[in-house]
């Protein structure tokens, strides 16, 4: 009798978390799981012995307090004030190794005076400025890239110059075919170009790269992957967005990956939401939502939708 | 300190307007009157001014000045009827067209103004110029330089009084170190000079002083000849002191063969309304001589006027 009642009780504590790689808790499921067992310790013994979801093997139970606090931290996000968010997670990852992406999402896919107000927030609640903890806590080869993107304050204007998007996609396709064995993210021209100009100028150069050279600026860069997501996030925020999520929903997704789930969707909800989930359909053929509704659980499930719905 | 003079009952913009269109008719122009409205006049007096006039007759003011002046005095008046942003974006956007490794007037800029002037400057300069200033500094400077310019003017410093002793103490050390390495373009000591908070850096300054035995600035004199020693040495005296290095550049500008009325334009207009009563009292502690005195030697005419009105004294 108590091996079948361990292993359906196992399988629906399993399935309430997903198989434990799922994104958020399936609560009610948790519920009629494990709630019907009082006065029956000896059924929860057994249970709390097949089921590792809760506690590790040296009785820690992290694992699922990861899963349990992804709708916490969706709503305490979604309340804070844009400009603290973005400070707070520029802060959080430059104590971590390899920040580079956050970094770069926020530096690139932020408006200029989001991007300022970021680092006026940075300023009120760390009193460091942020250009100055990029660069003291950033001492990979990428550094002066990422100081140069979070200091940017670029014109905002649709006015572009045309013989200069001409002549900065020449500048870029040299560079990237002189280049050899010398990294191009320490690369000066393209650290000038890429952190300097508009987003509009940009995407100018950016095509007639590809009319120029026959290939997309972002192929040609190969494994800088640094460089691709600058290039990526100045392009275009949604298609770069639609991709992080993709990623944050495949099954055996790690932690960061599947972080940036909340991450996205809080900071786009007011932006670009309609776009990304455009281009989601586009390059993945299915509907945002569709995939969020089977992938994630519970009360975070029901966030994201909200957050993410029409 | 302001060395402006406001009136104490002081006429309605509508009424200076008047007295200014009065000013510009005619054969010839009333440039004294001129200059007892505009020099007498708050930015946000003159803003009104400019305003009421394009209101009242149709044309920007400023272009009825650049009809009505000429030369060195022109320049001045324009200068001055801007608004201290657009003035700086103006400023630095003329220092970028002729830029030459030894042109500070960026560095001037960029280090004096706080992290919110310069801000402020920044968004100007889209305004008027529709792209951005880090863009043009980026274009027009090279090698060392533009590793040095372009971060210095991205820079959004943090304001406040922390100052980590231990980090000071630190920084100090790679400053020294790659100063004895004569690595003076290293990117440590750009780092730290362009991205640290003022008070930080001065905390470091002392440091260094007292860990080395002499300021910082002695280091970097190895040679004379070199732009980029000097303009190091320029961003850390304008942390240290802005007067002093104002004092300097305008010292310098009277006693040039002939006068630098560039330098000299720049630094009246920019700092009249801000510190130019401390400037002043610096340039005739060094000098022995008043800063009025100097100026009614080395300019003439109704340049010399104006700058003598707008470091408040009247001919």
């Amino acid at each position: 009798m108590a091996v079948p009642l361990a292993a359906e009780g196992c399988e629906a504590l399993t399935t309430a978390f997903s198989g434990l790689g799922g994104l958020g808790v399936d609560e009610k499921a948790l519920l009629s799981a494990l709630g019907k067992w009082r006065h029956q310790p000896e059924k929860r013994a057994q249970l709390r012995k097949s089921f590792s979801g809760f506690f590790t093997a040296d009785g820690g139970f992290e694992r699922c307090d990861i899963e349990f606090a992804r709708f916490k931290d969706i709503m305490v996000l979604w309340a804070m004030h844009p400009w603290e968010r973005d400070a707070r997670w520029a802060h959080h990852v430059l104590q971590k190794v390899h920040p580079f992406d956050i970094i770069v999402e926020i530096a690139c896919t932020r408006s200029s005076e989001e991007l300022l107000g970021a680092r006026k927030a940075y300023h009120a609640l760390f009193h460091h400025s942020l250009e100055e903890d990029v660069a003291f806590c950033v001492k990979e080869n990428y550094s002066n890239l990422l100081v140069g993107l979070v200091s940017a304050y670029r014109y905002e204007g649709s006015w572009i110059n045309k013989e200069m998007a001409k002549s900065d996609a020449e500048t870029l396709g040299s560079e990237i075919k002189g280049a050899g064995v010398s990294k191009l993210v320490e690369n000066e021209k393209v650290i000038r170009i890429l952190t300097t100009r508009s987003k509009p100028h940009l995407r100018v150069t950016f095509k007639y790269y590809k009319e120029m050279y026959g290939k997309s600026i972002e192929e040609d860069l190969g494994d800088e992957l640094c460089l691709r997501e600058t290039v990526q996030c100045l392009d275009s925020p949604p298609k770069y967005f639609s991709k992080v999520i993709d990623d944050s929903l495949k099954d055996g997704a790690d932690k960061n990956t599947k972080d940036a789930l909340t991450r996205v969707i809080v900071s786009r909800a007011d932006v670009d939401t309609k776009d990304i989930k455009a281009e989601y359909h586009e390059h993945y053929g299915a509907q945002l939502e569709d995939v969020i509704a089977k992938k994630t659980l519970g009360n975070y499930r029901d966030a994201l939708l909200s957050l993410v719905g029409q | 300190m302001s060395t402006i003079s406001v009136p104490v009952s002081v006429p309605s913009p509508a009424e200076d307007c008047e007295q200014l269109r009065k000013a510009f008719q005619g054969w010839g122009t009333n440039e004294g009157l001129i200059i007892s409205i505009l020099a007498h006049r708050s930015a946000a007096q003159r803003r009104q001014i400019r305003d009421t006039y394009a209101q009242a007759y149709g044309e920007d003011l400023l272009k009825a000045l650049d009809k009505e002046l000429t030369r060195d005095f022109e320049k001045a008046v324009l200068l001055w009827i801007l608004d201290p942003p657009e003035r700086d974006a103006v400023l630095a956007n003329e220092a970028l067209k002729k830029w030459s490794p030894g042109n500070r007037a960026l560095i001037e800029i960029a280090v004096t103004r706080t992290a919110d002037e310069m801000l402020a400057v920044r968004r100007a300069y889209q305004g008027r110029f529709k792209r951005s200033l880090e863009e043009d500094v980026a274009a027009h400077t090279n090698g060392d330089f533009r590793k040095l310019l372009v971060p210095l003017v991205s820079s959004y410093r943090y304001e406040g009084p922390e100052v980590n002793a231990s980090l000071a103490k630190s920084e100090a050390k790679i400053l020294h170190e790659k100063n004895k390495e004569k690595a003076y373009g290293h990117e440590e000591i750009i780092r730290i000079l362009t991205t640290r908070s003022k008070a930080q850096l001065l905390a470091t300054f002392n440091d260094y002083n007292n860990e080395f035995g002499h300021p910082i600035n002695k280091d970097l004199k190895s040679d004379p000849k070199d732009d980029f020693l000097f303009a190091l040495r320029a961003i850390i005296r304008c942390i240290i002191c802005p007067e002093r290095y104002l004092e300097k550049v305008m010292r310098l500008a009277i006693n040039k063969m002939g006068t630098d009325e560039c330098a000299l334009t720049r630094v009246v207009t920019t700092r009249a309304e801000v510190n130019m009563k401390h400037i002043k009292e610096i340039y005739y502690n060094r000098n022995s001589v008043r800063l009025d005195h100097a100026l009614k030697k080395d300019t003439t005419g109704d340049y010399e006027d104006f700058l003598l009105a707008l470091i408040g004294q009247d001919a």
